[in-house]
């Protein structure tokens, strides 16, 4: 298990020193920066001080050295547009991100895997039909018109909850939250749901799937001659081994939901990463970008590790396997 | 008999705490913002998302009001006392918030901080020290300001730079940037500021000024324009910017809202290149190499006639656009009354065009942005189009801002655009005609700062002449007459670009406010008032 994870962490560092050059070398083909930054009426004396200032001045692989070097110290760098480190920016943006990310995950899980296991168990009937029909729609349906849809029916027709922005945040250990409030829970709630529209869709047919696999295993078959109970067999038997590719699919899918909450954080003005990416590339914030991607690579590193780790326990055959190679 | 007193107590106590819940309310207002700030330091990005916002912490020599006339801000008075100096009369008994004293001393501290600011990204000092401007303390309220040259253009360029207390000495970021620093004189007082989330003001009792309607300011920052929208017809926000044209016909029938609008001081126009001989988006009709036909002022004059400004407004538009024959719309200082757009005239146009030699047209690609201005890249198609219909076979070329101001950027005769035949705007920050002669339409000159944006390297001696006995004027009547003058030669003789429309800015607000459209596009919390 140790040398297992120890290698998994040797791979990541070389993931992250590749992905550091390709990102760079990437952001800085694009665009010119100081012609999105300077003001229209700014003589060329003025350009040349701020090509200077943000060091653009000095030839690629100078300034792909000074990142490196500074990302080493755990600085990324000092953002072109707002003149701060860009690390800071985009940690004062985690929360908000992270939160909207869990509460879209838990829906995922909340609402999706009950429904596909009523799906797999009783694939016949209308209301199974109806959950995987609109599994389709949420498959299908791109989420900028959901979202803008949510606003205009909850919001501006029925007035029920607030259309853009985060609520009251309240801090917890040192980290301001707002799913504590009434206020920010009602923020959350319509973003959270549009994030996670494509997942609870996704959850629906994994777990569908799954049940309709294992429902004829041998030991489920077994467990009903036993006599046990019905709720027993599908919370116990059933779910443990439809959770893997769950588990597996989720987690893989977090760092997406993370990554790409881009779309939603911009219909639902909502304050983080996705929403900070999104302008930074328009602006050509060079080092906002690149220490956004590297926080997504780390990101994505990390919970390709979680998962790995959580699938060695849900389903010992794995570690074995991966104790032999 | 005592449960029913009890009753009508709570009732009237729930009316009272109504009323009073109702007046808080009247005394804030929630705007919803298309752009956000980079920084609440005044001195850091001279850019329009900025100085809107800090011109609510910050007071100026000089105030704008929304045709961009300069009103008394914290001067009082100001004149030339002679042909290279001006004086300033500064306003007695003004506190910054912070509680210290204004005078001179905080004057000529912004000034040079507003020019030396290290990581400006984009400094003041156009304004601040253009010109040679040197500064003198008479006294303790009257500021001189010298030039080695006469320079007609001091209070308007002195108007647009916000004084700080100079107990900001060595504050450079940090702090300042975040706002915790912030005191200005302003109408509101700086109370926090979330990226991408929150803007929060209180109103500045002692403002000098008339004071502010609202006494508490919330700003948030919603990019999207339908969930900005959304958000105002929700009732989550009570006034947005940037309404997009499109839903301004379906707002005008809604009761509950009140739009307003004005037409700005941004002309979209199409630069075309002047100065190779052989311009690389030029091809002849069976795609060989050609002549540069834009140097040609015949074929710039057809191009112009071929375009049906009305049309393009009427379709693209949705009718919010004011066709445009000059650099900026009637009224503002320096324009000419003479230069009217061009009549649609496809005959003439093809005729003018078979006079220059080009009776089978030509090929060309308009590049254009397709996410700076209103409907850019729609009405980068439409000029093909109509274009295309006299003979002059063109290609739209449509891209993002970062990529387009890049390949479109203006090097001098060494560098030139990339682009050959190029749609841009420009917002006249100075709110007259110097502005645009000054920088799309002179020779390139580093030293000077000259023709920084002529994308098209347009050059006239004859109207730089014009314009720099105009920049040398300071008698209003004649600089005015001067600088209609060179527009007259630059566009109505030259056609050294093609002025399209000027563009219409639309607010939206919920009932019972009303708002003055600013020509300069800002908006400005205290001049939203009630009805």
């Amino acid at each position: 298990m140790t040398v297992f994870i120890i290698r998994r962490i040797l791979q990541s560092l070389a993931v992250v020193m590749v992905m550091s050059f390709i990102v760079f070398g990437g952001v800085n083909i694009v665009g010119d920066p100081v012609e999105m930054m300077v003001s229209d009426e700014a003589t060329q004396e003025e350009r040349e001080k701020v090509i200077r200032s943000m060091g653009l001045d000095k030839p690629w692989y100078v300034q792909y050295g000074r990142f490196v070097a500074g990302a080493l110290e755990g600085n990324l760098g000092k953002s072109f547009v707002y003149g701060e480190p860009a690390l800071e920016i985009i940690v004062h943006r985690i929360p908000a991100t992270f939160e909207l990310a869990l509460a879209a995950l838990l829906l995922a899980i909340v609402i999706g895997i009950p429904l596909g296991v009523y799906a797999g168990l009783k694939p016949d009937t209308v209301a199974s039909k109806s959950i995987m029909a609109g599994s389709i729609l949420g498959f299908s349906l791109p989420t900028f018109w959901v979202g803008l849809m949510f606003i205009m029916v909850f919001a501006v027709i029925l007035g029920w909850l607030p259309s853009t922005g985060r609520g009251d945040t309240v801090p917890l250990l040192g980290i301001d939250v707002s799913f504590l409030t009434l206020d920010g829970l009602a923020h959350l709630f319509l973003p959270a749901l549009n994030l996670a529209l494509f997942k609870i869709s996704l959850v629906i047919r994994l777990a569908r799937a799954g049940t309709r696999e294992v429902v004829h295993q041998d030991y489920i078959k077994f467990a009903r001659a036993k006599g046990l109970r019905n709720s027993r067999i599908v919370l116990v038997h059933l779910m443990k081994n439809i959770m893997i590719p769950v588990v597996t699919v989720l987690g893989l899918e977090f760092g997406g939901l993370i990554a790409f909450s881009v779309v939603t954080e911009t219909v639902f003005a909502w304050p983080g990463m996705g929403k900070l990416i999104i302008d930074s590339i328009q602006s050509l914030d060079r080092p906002v970008i690149v220490a956004y991607l590297m926080i997504i690579v780390l990101i994505f590193v990390i919970i390709n590790l979680v998962v790995d780790v959580l699938y060695s326990i849900l389903d010992p055959r794995v570690r074995l396997s991966e104790m032999k190679s | 008999m005592y449960f029913r007193k009890s009753m009508i107590a709570a009732a009237a106590g729930l009316c009272l705490t109504f009323a009073a819940g109702t007046a808080a309310q009247a005394q804030a207002i929630t705007i919803g913002l298309g752009t956000e700030p980079t920084s609440i330091d005044p001195h850091y990005h001279n850019l329009g998302p900025n100085n809107q916002i800090a011109q609510h912490i910050f007071s100026r020599l000089m105030e704008q009001d929304h045709k961009q006339r300069l009103l008394p801000g914290l001067a009082t008075e100001w004149k030339p006392v002679d042909d290279t100096t001006w004086e300033f009369k500064l306003r007695k008994g003004v506190k910054f918030h912070d509680g210290s004293e204004f005078n001179v001393d905080d004057v000529i501290f912004s000034m040079e901080r507003a020019a030396a600011h290290p990581n400006a990204k984009s400094s003041f000092k156009v304004f601040s020290h253009s010109g040679g401007k040197t500064y003198e303390r008479v006294d303790d309220y009257t500021l001189r300001v010298k030039t080695p040259e006469p320079y007609p253009l001091m209070a308007v360029d002195l108007s647009n730079v916000h004084i700080v207390s100079d107990k900001a000495k060595g504050h450079w970021e940090g702090d300042f940037n975040n706002g915790s620093q912030a005191a200005g004189t302003g109408p509101y007082k700086f109370v926090k500021w979330i990226k991408g989330e929150v803007l929060e003001f209180e109103r500045n009792e002692d403002y000098w000024g008339k004071k502010p309607h609202w006494k508490s300011v919330v700003i948030k920052p919603i990019k999207s324009a339908p969930s900005r929208l959304a958000a105002l017809l929700a009732g989550d926000v009570d006034f947005i910017d940037q309404v997009p044209t499109i839903d301004v016909a379906g707002l005008k029938k809604n009761d509950k809202i009140s739009l307003s609008q004005g037409i700005s001081n941004r002309v979209i126009y199409l630069h075309l290149d002047q100065y190779r001989d052989v311009t690389p988006f030029a091809k002849g009709p069976n795609g060989e190499e050609i002549k540069n036909p834009f140097k040609d002022v015949r074929v710039r004059k057809a191009i112009s006639m071929a375009i049906n400004r009305d049309l393009i407004i009427e379709r693209v538009m949705e009718g919010i656009a004011v066709k445009a024959g000059q650099l900026l719309p009637e009224g503002f200082f320096g324009v000419s009354d003479k230069l009217k757009p061009d009549n649609y005239d496809p005959k003439a146009a093809k005729a003018l065009l078979a006079e220059a030699g080009y009776p089978n047209g030509f090929q060309a690609t308009l590049h254009g942005p397709n996410d700076r201005y209103i409907n850019d890249a729609k009405i980068v198609e439409a000029v093909a189009q109509m274009l295309s219909r006299i003979g002059i076979m063109t290609t739209p070329d449509t891209m993002p801002k970062s990529v387009f101001f890049k390949r479109g950027k203006n090097g001098g005769p060494a560098k030139p655009p990339e682009f050959s035949f190029l749609l841009v705007g420009w917002g006249s920050g100075t709110g007259e005609a110097s502005s645009p002669l000054r920088s799309l339409l002179t020779t390139y000159d580093k030293e000077k700062g000259n023709g920084s944006s002529n994308r098209g390297l347009y050059s006239s001696a004859k109207m730089e002449a014009v314009l720099n006995q105009a920049l040398a004027t300071v008698d209003d009547t004649k600089r005015a007459a001067l600088l209609a003058q060179a527009t007259e030669i630059a566009i109505g003789e030259d056609m050294g670009l093609i002025p399209l429309h000027y563009q219409v800015n639309t607010w939206a607000a919920k009932k019972g406010l009303k708002y003055l459209a600013r020509t300069d596009e800002r908006t400005v919390a205290y001049d939203i008032q009630p009805e």
